[in-house]
C-alpha cells in the first residue's frame, strides 16, 4: 500500500483495513482546508459526529487512560519475564518484589545454554519453520491455481473434500499420524515434524479464491501463445499472486514456529526438539528456578517479536483481510 | 478437446495438483479415516489389535475422567470466550475513535499473540505464583488475600482462563477493529441527524452491523477453545487434583503415556462431533437471528 503522502494524517489513514481503503484519499487541498477548520474531517469513522469538536475532552482522556492501561498490562508481564530472567535466586524471591535486578545477572542465561543445547533448538525451530512454510506455501499455490483454473472430472467433489477438513480438529489425526511416523521408522526426524504441517485446505482455499479473482486474460495472451497451465503458473500466476502468498506464509510461519503438540509427541530425543519443546522441557531441571526459567522464556520469545517489530504492520493487515473477506 | 489439449491438462494437473493432493491423502484425510477404525478398537502400538465394537464410546460417556475433562474444557469456554470477546470489542471501539497512536496500541495489544505458549505459560506461571508471583502481590496491594491459583484446584482453571484471554485479546481486537472499519459512515451521520446518543448509535448501527464479525470470532474462538491444550499442559499438566484437566490433554495423556491407541482415538471422536455440533447449532441460530433481522 502506498503510504499517504501527507505525514500528518498517517496514523489516521493507516486504518487496519490497509490496502482497501473505502473512501477516496482527500486531495491535498481538502486536507488543507480541514486542517484550517480544525482538522477533524479525514480522521476516525465517528469523524463527522464529533466536527464541531475543538482540543481533548473528557470521553478523549478516558478512552486514553483505558487504552493506556490496556497496554501496560500487556506488556508488564513482559518487562517482569526480562528483569527476574536477570535476577540472582537470591534478589528473585522477595517480597515485595523489586521492579530491578540488583545484582544484574547474566547466570540464568548461561545456565540456560548449559542445561540445553539451545542453539540447536533453534536452529531445528528455523529450519522446522521455514522449510514447512516454504513447501505450504508452494503446494497450497499450485493446488490453488489449478482448482480455480483447471477443468476436470470431480473438481467439486475434490474440493468439497478439502474444504471438509477444515473441520477436522488437529487432536483426531494426531494417533494415527504418530503410528504412520512410528510405522516409517521417522520419530524424531526432520520429515515428520516438517511434512505434516506442509499441507492444508485452508491455504489452497486462501490462494484459490486469490486466482478465481484474478482477470483471466493475462494467461489468454499466453495461452494463444502455446503455454500451457504449468508454465503460466511458475512464470505469470504465481507473481501476481505475491501478496496473498505473502499472507499465507506469515500464517503458516506463526503457526509452525509456535506448534507445540506434535513436536511433544514427535520427538523424544533432545537434539531434534523446536525451541518451544525444548525449552517447556527446561521446567524439569529448573523446576522452581523462575530466574533461570524467565531466562529461557526470553530466549523463546526474542526470534518470533523480532520478526513482529520488523512485519508488524504486515501480519496485522493479512489479518484483518483474510478474517471475513 | 483434442488428445493434445487432454494430455497437456492432464500433464499440469499431475504437476500442480498432485503433490497437494497426496499430502492432503496421507497426512489428513488417511489419518482421520484411521483415527475413526482405531476408534472401534484396542491396541496398545505393540501388541496385537483387537476390534471392539463401540465399546470404547460406551466406555469413554461414562468415564468419570472424560466427564471431568469435558466439564473443565466448559468451564474454560464459559470463562474465556465471552470475556475474550467482551474485552476485546471494548478495546476495539476504543481504538475506533479518534486517537492518536492507534497502530502503536494495536500493535502492542497483538504482542501476545504473536508469542509462543510456552513463554507465555511460563511468564504467567510466574506472575500467579501464589508466594512470589506479581498478581497476588498486587492483590495484596490493594489489601485482598490471593489466592493459590495453579496449586489451589479452585483456582486453577481461572488462572488458565486469565492467561488465555491475555494472550487472545489482541487478536479478536484486530479482527473487531477491520469489521469496525467496515461499517458505512452514512449510517453514523443520519443518525446523528436524527439525534441518536452514542448508547443509540451502539446498538441500533454498529452492533448489528459487526454481526458478521462477532459470528466469525465466536465461531472460531469456541472451536479453539474445545480444543485447548498447550497452556494446559506446560502450566498444570491437567492439575491440581484433575482440576484443569482438558479434552485434548486427555486425548494425549490415553495415547501417549497409556499407549490406548483407541480409546484416545474415540475421545477425540467425541470432541469431533462436540465441535461439529456447536458449529451447527451457532450456524442456524445465525441464520434464525438474520431472518428476524430482515
Amino acid at each position: 500500500m502506498a503510504e499517504p503522502a501527507n505525514p500528518t494524517v498517517t496514523t489516521d489513514l493507516t486504518t487496519p483495513t490497509g490496502s482497501f481503503p473505502r473512501k477516496r484519499e482527500p486531495l491535498l487541498a481538502e486536507r488543507a482546508a480541514d486542517t484550517a477548520n480544525g482538522g477533524s474531517r479525514f480522521r476516525g469513522n465517528d469523524s463527522v459526529l464529533e466536527r464541531k469538536r475543538r482540543g481533548v475532552t473528557l470521553p478523549d482522556l478516558a478512552t486514553y487512560a483505558i487504552l493506556i492501561a490496556g497496554a501496560v498490562v500487556m506488556l508488564l508481564p513482559f518487562a517482569w519475564m526480562v528483569s527476574t530472567s536477570l535476577k540472582t535466586a537470591g534478589a528473585t524471591f522477595v517480597t515485595p518484589p523489586n521492579w530491578l535486578p540488583d545484582p544484574a545477572t547474566s547466570d540464568n542465561y548461561a545456565k540456560v545454554f548449559d542445561s540445553a543445547p539451545v542453539g540447536q533448538f533453534l536452529f531445528n525451530s528455523i529450519f522446522v519453520s521455514v522449510t514447512s512454510t516454504v513447501l505450504m506455501v508452494l503446494f497450497c499455490a499450485m493446488s490453488g491455481y489449478a482448482f480455480a483454473r483447471i477443468e476436470f472430472r470431480g473438481r467439486t467433489v475434490l474440493f468439497y473434500a478439502y474444504l471438509a477438513t477444515l473441520m477436522i480438529p488437529q487432536q483426531v489425526t494426531l494417533t494415527p499420524l504418530f503410528i504412520i511416523m512410528n510405522w516409517l521408522g521417522w520419530t524424531n526426524s526432520y520429515q515428520a515434524l516438517i511434512l505434516p504441517s506442509s499441507f492444508g485446505a485452508f491455504g489452497t482455499f486462501l490462494l484459490r479464491q486469490f486466482f478465481l479473482r484474478l482477470p483471466k486474460e493475462i494467461e489468454e495472451a499466453a495461452f494463444i501463445d502455446g503455454a500451457g497451465y504449468i508454465r503460466i503458473f511458475f512464470t505469470i500466476a504465481i507473481h501476481l499472486a505475491r501478496p496473498a502468498l505473502a499472507t499465507l506464509a506469515v500464517f503458516a510461519f506463526m503457526a509452525s514456529w509456535n506448534s507445540f503438540l506434535w513436536p511433544l509427541i514427535i520427538t523424544t530425543d533432545q537434539s531434534m526438539m523446536t525451541l518451544p519443546l525444548g525449552l517447556s522441557a527446561l521446567q524439569g531441571r529448573w523446576t522452581t528456578d523462575w530466574n533461570v526459567l524467565m531466562a529461557g522464556a526470553v530466549i523463546a520469545t526474542l526470534p518470533i517479536i523480532a520478526v513482529y517489530v520488523f512485519a508488524q504492520r504486515f501480519i496485522i493487515k493479512g489479518l484483518s483481510h483474510t478474517g471475513l473477506k | 478437446m483434442s488428445p493434445a489439449a487432454d494430455r497437456s491438462k492432464y500433464l499440469a494437473l499431475a504437476v500442480l495438483l498432485l503433490p497437494s493432493l497426496a499430502g492432503m491423502v496421507v497426512f489428513l484425510m488417511a489419518p482421520v479415516l484411521s483415527s475413526l477404525v482405531l476408534s472401534f478398537s484396542e491396541w496398545d502400538l505393540i501388541g496385537e489389535i483387537s476390534w471392539v465394537g463401540i465399546d470404547n464410546y460406551v466406555t469413554a460417556l461414562a468415564d468419570p475422567a472424560v466427564l471431568g475433562a469435558l466439564r473443565n474444557t466448559l468451564t474454560f469456554i464459559l470463562g474465556y470466550l465471552p470475556s475474550v470477546v467482551i474485552i476485546a470489542l471494548g478495546l476495539a471501539l476504543l481504538l475506533n475513535r479518534r486517537i492518536r497512536g492507534r497502530v502503536v496500541f494495536r500493535a502492542i495489544y497483538f504482542v501476545p499473540v504473536v508469542t509462543s505458549w510456552v513463554a507465555v505459560s511460563l511468564i504467567w506461571k510466574w506472575l500467579l505464583n501464589p508466594q512470589y508471583g506479581l498478581v497476588n502481590f498486587a492483590l495484596g496491594a490493594v489489601g485482598i488475600k490471593g489466592p493459590g491459583w495453579l496449586f489451589d484446584p479452585a483456582w486453577a482453571m481461572t488462572g488458565v482462563i486469565l492467561t488465555s484471554v491475555w494472550k487472545d485479546i489482541g487478536f479478536v481486537t484486530v479482527i473487531y477493529l477491520a469489521g469496525l472499519q467496515d461499517i458505512p459512515e452514512p449510517l453514523y451521520e443520519a443518525a446523528a441527524l436524527d439525534g441518536a446518543t452514542p448508547w443509540q448509535r451502539f446498538w441500533s448501527i454498529t452492533f448489528p452491523m459487526l454481526a458478521p464479525t462477532t459470528f466469525f470470532v465466536t465461531t472460531i474462538s469456541l472451536i479453539s477453545s474445545f480444543q485447548v491444550f498447550d497452556q494446559v499442559w506446560i502450566m498444570t499438566q491437567g492439575g491440581p487434583a484433575g482440576a484443569t484437566s482438558v479434552m485434548v490433554e486427555l486425548i494425549y495423556k490415553n495415547a501417549f503415556s497409556y499407549y490406548k491407541m483407541g480409546y484416545a482415538s474415540a475421545i477425540s471422536w467425541v470432541l469431533f462431533a462436540l465441535i461439529f455440533a456447536v458449529t451447527i447449532a451457532q450456524n442456524l441460530l445465525q441464520k434464525k437471528l438474520d431472518r428476524s433481522d430482515g
